[in-house]
Formats: structure tokens, C-alpha cells, sequence
């Protein structure tokens, strides 16, 4: 049976009609055409308006339209338009194809004539690939009301109490023994100043008290199952050695442990804890870990002090690794970030030189619940700096390291600006390449620092050293830079200079990433499924992303993001189930060899190995329809549902013109 | 025995002989035998790549193609005939249109620039080629106690971005401990020792090579061991000029890292060159010998 399909082709304004002629365009599609089962041929100044899309659906219903052929802009952003308008018209969605003579034609040619007879080509190509469409059902599944939250940052904290505030149960899971993340470090916050404990601290203990919120802290996802609705997600339980059941948190086990340790994590190399400790005061749970590799007990066999000083008993050396499996619906990863590790520049001194500090070690310094319980001192712990530089964008904003902006060294640095200048009346000296303030109330704070009269120097800082030319540079550290502003050489000697730290991405996004199916920049940060309009769910359904796994951002942008994840969430959990798009691969089981090059093959572990058949079979739906499987199965076995041979093949005859001197198709 | 195309480069000739017999003596105790390049010409130095790139890009073409015909890795003890070398090779590599174009030049001297030659630095030949711990087996009388700062000058890293660290290297050290010396950490040992501009802007060299001096002095040096003649030059022979103009007391001697290693390995100090510097060393060994016993 022959099919009536109908060609419209779009100006978008502009954008098509000024590199491609789309008149003539329309014209040879519908002449040239016309024996391929192309009834009529349409343009219009923008299809995706609405008068556009009721053209298409006047013209199903008034001629019969089988198929309809689109040559617009990109799939990606209106393919789900034109698909509805079919289908309102009674057409079956995906014998719609929208072809893209936009970013793939006008947008990359300036040749009129070339562009035209592309387009011609492209839109030939979508024809003959679209006789071969079948009709689609959409695969629907129900969705689990509970949410996995990954990371106990303030984005996931906010995540987690969004959800749990709403009603439905929430996981959350992170690997330190606390909550927290890199905001518990801080002191202050930009640019209102206020206490980040205080306002911090609040939120951690709302997520403990949650009767929604399941917290597992010094726990890490393993495995991750499932599919949108119903993931089943494996959780490793480090053993904490501290029965929870018991425990008040009282603190004795931490006081009588006669094991010190560096704390590397929280306070950054600065100072110790024991080897049984909770990171900080107010650390969410409050129960205590004891560190395995640093206690006596285990590496020694004897001491067991904290057990013999508990009041409740709590200590308990028998426990082990647990596995907990638990099913969600959706994933919200909120893993954060590193610090960029200053070592890495080697002339900047960190390391060697004892008075540079990065960034977080300047943090804990100022903190009042830090080392120096809040007293800006140099390495000695006791002299007050009277010279203070902070270097802006190192690791940042470097072909050499990471070329991006951290978006928040330059608010930072200003930050410790004004701690320096009001804690110790130091001068202070600002390094800087750009002054990045764009959001609420930021310039304001940029220029209360210039009144304040912190100095800025405008250029990257090229060396920093401790070799003095000069008796005013003894015993200082000399920050040599380029002052650009007035084209000279600087060497400015200093007591203590500030390393203001990119973001990096965590060591082990990657295998995070691949653990949910999930896929990394460039740059190592988690990418999501569309940079402007959507910027928190990412190309595997059910799994979204918030605050600085997903880039560079400070904390109203991170709550920001933690929240809007969580109502993405929640719209899907009230409507208790989704619907999937058909495009999916299947296994043809009589042709699978059970050779399994295709298992690993999978981005997205939709693929499952039964070894009693040894058939390979594809979860429709984890399947996100991408090929890759298909394109590599020695056998042929695997089917994509719309990327069929006989549609690619065609589609290829199509562009290459071949169907021009086809045969008609019979009526 | 291990054969490399050796390019002494001019300096060798005369002023830094004692560079070359030094690099001659130590690399054949180690087993390496550095075989004198016949016909070499000079490296273009530091001017003539800004006078005229494609004669000067030819100039070290030809001698990485008499290295090629031999089929030897090609090495230079000057830090700036190295950093010639290493640059044309990497540059040809880089412009296919020029090799051929300065190859059409090589063919009237049936020579033939590839590209497939690896350049070494005479520093990096004993560090990475012969390697320390080969050193550390031959070496006979260690230079236990003496305190020396390795100066690595700018040209033997730089520009680079494929080495892995640039900005703080410490295989000098490596070498030195492994002959028994101590090094010493000083902030200013990648810096530039003021090369040529000694000619041309003296004020702003010496300027340069106090600052060196005292950097390494203040740090602790004996002796301050080098890689480069012209570096050599720079830092040993200004020191009574730099004392009347800054009123400072240097007089710490400057000698090569191969001169080093052969006391280590039991060459007579005749052999090596030593007895012909300005500032002489003789006290800062002594001091050894005592230590040794």
C-alpha cells in the first residue's frame, strides 16, 4: 500500500530562509518527489507555531496523510512538537520524521545554491526513511515514591528535605561520617557575611530528625539496578564500629583515645583528631566512626579504651561491611566537587613554601571552630600576618591545568579579603585576572572591598618565592606579578599569601557517572540533559543532578538546584507512572551467539546476560535507544526500534538521490 | 658499549674544554661511548633563529641529519645547542612542508633529515640513559658532606610542556645525591643566568647573577655545579665585579656536573679539567677528603 506523505518545510524566520531557498525546496520535494508518495509540499514562516502545527493536523485529517516529514530545525528541540501535533490529528506519533535543515544545513553553510540542493537531499533522505516507520506505543512504567539522594552537601540536603517535606521517603547517602559537605567547612558566607554553621546547621539537623529521610552516612552506592521507577540500588554500610542502637554521642570514646591522627579531610591537613572522632561539634549523625586504618585496637591488637570508657557500650569491634539493597524510583546525584590541588603548580609554593594556604585551608583558619579557633596566623600559630596576597583563578582560567572559570574564587576572594582587613588590619593584595561578581548583591560586596582599601593588582601572579633580593624581602614570601593595569613588573613581599582554588570535579566522577549511566564533560563534571532548559536531568531517565557535580556554582545556586531536582522528582512521583519512548533496541534470541561484545558495550547497563539460555536480553526500559549495541552485534541480532537497516539504508539512498530515478511507488 | 652522536658545540672547543673532557671521560667509565658528530656546524646559538628561522632551522637539521645517518641518538652538553636541536627536531616534525623544503636544501650534501632521532641533553643522558643507579654502582670516592647547588639554567626545560615538571624539576638533585653530595634546595635554581645579555645590558645581568649567587650561597652552597658553559661563565667569572657593585663577599666556584661526577668515579682531577676555573675549588673537595677520611 502505498503511503500519502506530506513534506513541510520551515523558514524559521530567518534562520533556514536566508542561506537555503526553501521555496524552490518545497517545490522539488513536491514535483520530484511525488512518485515516492510525497501528496503535497508546504512552507511556512514557522511551523512550530501554532498555525503551523494546525496545518499539519488540517492537512492529516482533510487528505489522509500516513506520514509527514518535518524539515525544521534539530530533533532535540522540536520533534516532541510536531509528534504531539500528529498525533492530535490521529496519526501515530513516530510516523512523523522531522528532518534538521537548520543546525545541520543553513546554520553551517553560507553557499545559497549549495544549501539548497543539501536541503533537497536531507529532506529526500527523510522521506524514504520515514515509508519505513511503524507505528509506536510508548512504554509505560509505574514509579517507586521513594528517591535516592547521593551526597549530603547542602544541594543534596536540600534535595532530601524537599522531597521528605512532600511526603515520600528519601535515601540519602554520603560517604563521610557526617553530613554537611563542603559548607560545614566554611566560616562565612558571601557576600552577606552571615555564619555558614549557622545557617547550615539547621538543615542538617532537620534531614536527622526526618522521619521521611533514611540518612546512611559512611555509606557509598555500589550497584544501581533497575530503571526509572524502579531502581534497586545497593548501598555499601562501612562498618562504623559504634552501635548506633546505643550510642548518645556523647563524646567520652573520642576524648579517652589516646590515637591522634591528621584530619585530612575536614580540616584539611590543619590539625588532628582521634582515631575514633565525628568530624565536627555538630557534625549529623552524631554518632562517632572509628577509623580502622589508625586505631591501635586493629592495627596493634590491644587498647580497646573506647569500649572500656563507654557508658552504653556501644562500641562494637564485630562489625562488617554491610549491603543494603533498596528500591527508588529516581536518583538525585549531588556529589560536589574537589579543591584543586595547589601542589600542581609548583611555582606557586604550596608545599614548600609553609605561609601559602589554599583556599580551604584559609576557611578553617578563620573558622572559630577551626585550629586557631578563629585567629588568622601564619604557620608558627602564633604571629599575626601584616601582609596578606590572595591569588585569584589558580587552577582556573589555565590551559594548563583547567581551562573554565570556578565561578566562585573571585567572591571568595574577596571574602577573605575583608576577613584579613577587619581580623587583623593587614594590607591586603588581591591578585586577580577578571573580577567575576554577577549575581545578587555581588558587585555591591566588590565595591565595599574597594572602599574598604584592599589593594588590586590586575594580572596573574607568575611566581611566588622566599629568594629575597632585597633586605625588605627577607624572611617574606615575594609574589612577582605583572601589574597590567600599569605595565610593570611587580614583586610584592607579603607575610601569607591565599590560594584561591578552582573546582574540580570529584577524582571518581567518572566511575560514579558510569555506576548510574551517566556521562562526563570534558572536563570531568557530570553532563545534563540540556545546558539551558535542562539543566538537572541527564540523558538516563530517573537519575537528575544538582549543585557542583554538575559544574562549577556557589550555594544559592546549589540550593537552587538541589530544589528544583526535587520538585522534577516530585511531578514524576504524582504521576505515579511514565511514559517511555518506544525507541528501544530488542534481542532477536534465535540469532544471539551469546558472544556478550555487546554487554559491556552499554552506557547505560541495560543490558542483562542470562546465563541459563546464554541469550543476551535489553531492559526496554533502562534502553535509551542510543545504537551502540545494535551497530556492534556481530550477528545482527539486535533490532532498534526506528533505526531499523532497511530505514537507515534507505534514508542513505534518499540523500544520495538515488529514489529521484526510483521506481514509483505503487498507488 | 652504548654509542650516541655527540655535537660538542663550539664552547667545547675552547673556553668549556674542560666540559668536554669531563662529559668524555665520565660517560666512558659509565659505558657510553660519545662519538664526535664529523662535520658538525654551529647550532644557530641564541641569535640567528631571529635573524633568519629557515637557515637556522637548516643549521640544525643538518646536524640531526649526520646523527640519523649514523643511526645514533644525538646528545649535547650545552643547554642551548640542546635546546636548538630538540626545537628543530620538534618543530619539523610539526611542518611537513618545511622539512621538505630544507631536505631539497640537505640532498646537495646527500643527507636527510626524518626527524626520528631522539635529542638528549648530556644531563638528561645520565640521568634517564645511563640512570643513577648504574652511578651509584661505578661510583668509587662519594662527595659525602659537600653541599651543591644544581643549577639547571632555563634552556634545559624550557619552553616545554611535555616534561613532567617544569617548574620544580629535581633529577639534578637525584644525580648529585647519587654521587654522594648533598644538594641544596634554593628557590632560584630554574632561573635564567642572564645568557647573552651580559653583552648587551650588563647592569641587568649582573642584577640576574647576584640575585643567583646569593640565593645559593644564602641556601648553603659550597659549590655551584652547572650544565651549560655559558651559565658557567655567567656565574663564576663576574663574581669579584658583582662583589664591587652590590659590596657582597662571593667567591663560590662554579663547575660543571660531569667534573663532579668523575671525583666520584676516581678520575684524576687533571682528567677532568679541574685547575682551570677562576675561583678554585680545591678547598670545598679538601673538605671531603677530610670528611671521608
Amino acid at each position: 500500500m502505498g503511503e500519502k506523505i506530506g513534506v513541510y518545510v520551515c523558514h524559521c524566520g530567518t534562520n533556514i530562509a536566508g542561506t537555503v531557498d526553501v521555496e524552490d525546496v518545497t517545490r522539488w520535494s513536491g514535483n520530484l518527489l511525488k512518485h515516492r508518495g510525497v501528496v503535497l509540499a508546504r512552507d511556512y514562516k514557522f511551523m512550530c507555531s501554532s498555525l503551523g502545527q494546525e496545518l499539519i493536523e488540517k492537512d492529516i485529517q482533510e487528505l489522509g496523510l500516513t506520514r509527514v516529514v518535518v524539515a525544521a530545525c534539530s530533533p532535540h528541540l522540536h520533534e516532541k512538537t510536531f509528534r504531539t501535533a500528529c498525533e492530535r490529528a490521529g496519526l501515530n506519533p513516530y510516523l512523523c520524521e522531522l528532518v534538521s535543515i537548520r543546525e545541520q544545513v543553513s546554520w553551517v553553510h553560507t553557499d545559497k545554491t549549495a544549501a539548497t540542493e543539501k536541503s533537497k537531499a536531507v529532506i529526500s533522505g527523510g522521506v524514504e526513511r520515514v515509508i519505513h516507520h511503524e507505528p509506536l506505543e510508548p512504554l509505560h512504567v509505574p514509579i517507586h515514591p521513594a528517591t535516592l539522594v547521593v551526597g549530603g552537601g547542602i544541594a543534596g540536603i536540600q534535595a532530601a528535605l524537599e522531597l521528605a517535606d512532600a511526603g515520600y521517603p528519601v535515601y540519602l547517602v554520603e560517604r563521610e561520617p557526617s553530613i554537611g559537605g563542603h559548607m560545614a567547612q566554611f566560616d562565612k558566607t558571601f557576600p552577606t557575611l552571615d555564619c555558614s554553621a549557622c545557617i547550615l546547621t539547621p538543615k542538617m539537623v532537620q534531614v536527622g530528625n526526618h522521619p521521611n529521610i533514611k540518612l546512611m552516612t559512611w555509606a557509598e552506592v555500589t550497584k544501581v539496578d533497575g530503571y526509572v521507577g524502579n531502581f534497586q540500588v545497593t548501598i555499601l554500610q562501612k562498618p562504623r564500629y559504634v552501635n548506633t542502637e546505643l550510642c548518645t554521642g556523647c563524646g567520652i570514646c573520642q576524648e579517652k583515645c589516646p590515637k591522634k591522627v591528621r584530619d585530612e579531610v575536614f580540616e584539611v591537613g590543619l590539625t588532628n583528631r582521634k582515631a575514633i572522632y565525628t568530624p565536627f561539634p555538630q557534625a549529623v549523625p552524631n554518632y562517632p566512626v572509628l577509623d580502622k586504618d589508625t586505631c591501635t585496637y586493629f592495627l596493634k591488637g590491644k587498647c580497646k579504651a573506647c569500649e572500656i570508657f563507654c557508658p552504653t557500650g556501644a562500641i562494637d569491634f564485630t562489625q562488617e561491611d554491610e549491603y543494603i539493597t533498596v528500591p527508588v524510583g529516581n536518583m538525585i546525584l549531588a556529589t560536589g566537587y574537589d579543591l584543586f590541588d595547589a601542589h600542581r603548580i609548583p611555582q606557586y609554593g604550596y608545599g614548600r613554601l609553609s605561609n601559602v594556604y589554599t583556599s580551604l585551608e584559609f576557611e578553617r583558619l578563620c573558622n572559630a571552630a577551626g585550629p586557631t579557633n578563629g585567629n588568622i596566623v601564619l604557620r608558627d600559630g602564633v604571629t599575626k600576618p601584616k601582609s596578606v596576597a590572595i591569588a585569584h583563578c589558580v587552577g582556573s582560567r589555565d590551559e594548563n591545568y583547567n581551562s573554565y572559570c570556578s565561578a566562585i574564587c573571585c567572591m571568595q576572594s574577596l571574602k577573605f579579603a575583608h576577613l584579613v582587613k577587619e581580623r587583623t588590619g593587614a594590607e591586603v593584595y588581591n591578585c586577580y585576572i577578571d573580577i567575576r561578581t554577577p549575581a545578587k548583591g555581588y558587585e555591591e560586596f566588590y565595591k565595599r572591598l574597594l572602599e574598604e582599601g584592599t589593594h588590586f593588582i590586575r594580572g596573574k601572579i607568575a611566581e611566588i618565592t622566599n629568594a629575597a633580593r632585597t633586605t625588605e624581602e627577607e624572611g617574606k614570601v615575594i609574589v612577582q606579578v605583572e601589574d597590567t593595569l600599569i605595565g610593570k613588573q611587580r614583586r610584592v613581599p607579603v607575610d601569607m599569601v591565599i590560594l584561591s582554588c578552582g573546582l574540580e570535579p570529584r577524582n571518581d566522577a567518572k566511575e560514579v557517572a558510569h555506576l548510574f549511566g551517566l556521562s562526563c564533560s570534558a572536563d570531568g563534571w557530570l553532563i545534563e540533559k540540556h545546558p539551558k532548559l535542562d539543566p538537572l536531568a541527564t540523558m538516563t531517565e530517573g537519575v537528575f543532578i544538582a549543585g557542583c557535580a554538575q559544574g562549577p556554582k556557589d550555594i544559592p545556586a546549589s540550593v537552587s538546584q538541589g530544589a528544583a531536582a526535587a520538585a522534577r522528582v516530585l511531578g514524576r512521583i504524582q504521576q505515579g507512572e511514565i511514559a517511555l519512548e518506544p525507541v528501544r533496541a530488542t534481542v532477536d534470541e534465535t540469532r544471539c551467539s551469546g558472544c556478550r561484545i555487546c554487554n559491556d558495550l552499554c552506557p547505560f547497563n541495560a543490558i542483562i546476560f542470562h546465563e541459563d539460555r546464554l541469550v543476551t536480553e535489553v531492559n526496554p526500559a533502562l534502553c535509551q535507544g542510543c545504537g551502540t549495541c545494535v551497530a556492534a552485534c556481530p550477528a545482527g541480532a539486535i533490532f532498534g526500534t526506528g533505526f531499523s537497516n532497511e530505514q537507515i539504508l534507505s534514508q542513505i539512498e534518499g540523500l544520495l538521490l538515488l529514489n529521484v530515478a526510483l521506481e514509483p511507488v505503487p498507488a | 658499549m652504548k654509542e650516541y652522536a655527540y655535537f660538542p658545540g663550539c664552547s667545547l672547543e675552547k673556553m668549556a674544554i674542560s666540559y668536554n673532557h669531563s662529559a668524555l671521560e665520565t660517560t666512558y667509565k659509565l659505558g657510553v661511548n660519545l662519538k664526535e658528530i664529523e662535520d658538525w656546524n654551529c647550532c644557530g646559538a641564541t641569535a640567528y633563529f631571529h635573524v633568519d628561522e629557515l637557515l637556522a632551522y637548516t643549521l640544525g637539521a643538518r646536524n640531526l641529519a649526520m646523527a640519523e645517518k649514523e643511526g645514533l641518538d644525538l646528545v649535547a652538553p650545552c643547554s642551548g645547542c640542546y635546546k636548538n636541536m630538540f626545537f628543530t627536531q620538534v618543530h619539523l616534525n610539526h611542518d611537513p612542508d618545511l622539512k621538505e623544503h630544507i631536505n631539497a636544501a640537505l640532498e646537495e650534501d646527500n643527507l636527510q633529515f626524518t626527524g626520528n632521532t631522539t635529542v638528549h641533553h648530556l644531563l638528561d643522558l645520565f640521568v634517564n640513559e645511563i640512570g643513577l643507579e648504574k652511578i651509584k654502582e661505578t661510583v668509587k670516592q662519594p662527595l659525602t658532606g659537600l653541599r651543591v647547588a644544581p643549577y639547571y639554567g632555563c634552556q634545559i626545560l624550557r619552553p616545554r610542556k611535555d616534561h613532567e615538571d617544569v617548574e620544580n624539576p629535581s633529577f639534578f638533585e637525584g644525580l648529585l645525591s647519587a654521587i654522594g653530595a648533598t644538594p641544596i634546595d634554593y628557590a632560584l635554581k630554574m632561573k635564567c643566568c642572564g645568557g647573552s645579555l651580559l653583552i648587551t645590558s650588563r647592569p641587568a645581568a649582573f642584577s640576574m647573577v647576584h640575585n643567583l649567587l646569593k640565593n645559593a650561597v644564602d641556601n648553603g652552597a659550597e659549590v655551584i655545579a652547572t650544565a651549560c658553559p655559558l651559565c658557567q661563565i655567567n656565574l663564576e667569572c663576574y663574581q669579584q665585579q658583582i662583589n664591587r657593585e652590590f659590596n657582597t663577599h662571593f667567591s663560590v666556584p662554579v663547575v660543571y656536573f660531569t667534573q663532579l661526577v668523575g671525583l666520584a668515579l676516581g678520575i684524576k682531577p687533571k682528567r677532568l679539567g679541574l685547575g682551570k676555573e677562576f675561583i678554585s675549588p680545591k678547598k670545598a673537595f679538601e673538605a671531603i677528603a677530610t670528611a671521608t677520611g
